[in-house]
């Protein structure tokens, strides 16, 4: 009996095992997603400050938190392919990579829109929303190295080593808020202390992120069939060229 | 309804917000299940007459 990751680590039965799990992630992410959009824009309350653009912290947040998780995924299992070149590390981290971008894209711009009540400005060059600017730009890195080369395999391993070396802005965009005196609030949820957060806008703004978490496991597991698929046919095409 | 559309005169920051959020989410899943569909698409055609299975 193989171990654990070791079987999953064969793209036949990662492929079944993905059949099999895909339908539920579809399903939790489809019903967290409407709960949560229901609960975010008619139940919750409005802030007693910023009225009702708070509504907006319950895709911002979650999108942040899952542009971050999505790259240590990503950082994860590049440094993997890189040690024990594990074929489906580098197909995963090139699927989270396009999952990423998008979650850091939403990010950006829903906090940019709520910016401009908040603060007055769409745009300030603080450390956070900086280092999370450069958090998109890796992703992007990332997927240009991943198809610039025509060797697959070095693509494949040059993503990895940005993918891993990037992975220092890390702890920098989690961090900025207190390293920096920085226009954007520090963290309300993910504190030592617990979150300063009432339970009005906690539960919603968690629900939501379950949603964007299992919402993250099914395209993850889409793309990489994707992937595969792709780099399968590059193989067979490659080895018709070489015999014809 | 016209109250919740308004929200409290803030319209223009929520719903352009949860509308780019929405258009980049859909946006992906669909480019995402296209691209698969497509792999393994291309991927049956070639396979077609070598009598090669993939997946391994």
């Amino acid at each position: 009996m193989p171990s654990f990751p070791h079987s999953l680590a064969s793209p036949a039965r990662f492929r079944r095992l993905s059949r099999r799990v895909l339908p539920w992630a579809s399903a939790l992410a489809a019903g967290l997603l409407g709960v949560g959009l229901v609960w975010a824009l008619g139940f919750a309350p409005p802030d007693y400050q910023q009225g009702d653009t708070v509504r907006v912290m319950y895709i911002h947040v979650p999108a942040a938190w899952m542009a971050m998780l999505c790259y240590a995924v990503m950082a994860a299992l590049s440094a993997s392919f890189l040690v024990w070149k594990h074929q489906l590390a580098d197909l995963a981290a090139r699927a989270s990579a396009p999952i990423g971008a998008c979650f850091t894209a939403v990010a950006l711009i829903t906090g940019s829109l709520w910016g401009k009540p908040t603060w007055g400005a769409y745009w300030v060059w603080d450390a956070r929303l900086t280092s999370v600017l450069a958090l998109f730009f890796l992703y992007l890195g990332h997927m240009a190295l991943a198809g610039a080369f025509d060797d697959r395999e070095r693509g494949g391993r040059a993503a990895a080593i940005l993918a891993v070396v990037g992975a220092v802005n890390l702890p920098i965009v989690k961090f900025s808020v207190d390293w920096w005196n920085t226009l954007h609030q520090p963290a309300s949820v993910l504190r030592l202390d617990g979150p300063a957060i009432h339970g009005s806008m906690l539960w919603p703004l968690l629900t939501m992120a379950a949603g964007f978490a299992a919402f993250y496991v099914a395209v993850l597991l889409v793309r990489i069939d994707g992937e595969s698929a792709a780099r399968r046919v590059e193989v067979l095409t490659r080895r018709r060229a070489a015999g014809a | 309804m016209a109250e919740f559309l308004d929200m409290g005169g803030h319209a223009a920051t929520v719903w352009p917000a949860y509308g780019a959020a929405a258009a980049i989410l859909i946006g992906l899943v669909v480019a995402s299940v296209r691209q698969a569909s497509r792999g393994r698409a291309e991927l049956e055609r070639l396979e077609g007459g070598t009598g090669e299975r993939g997946g391994r």
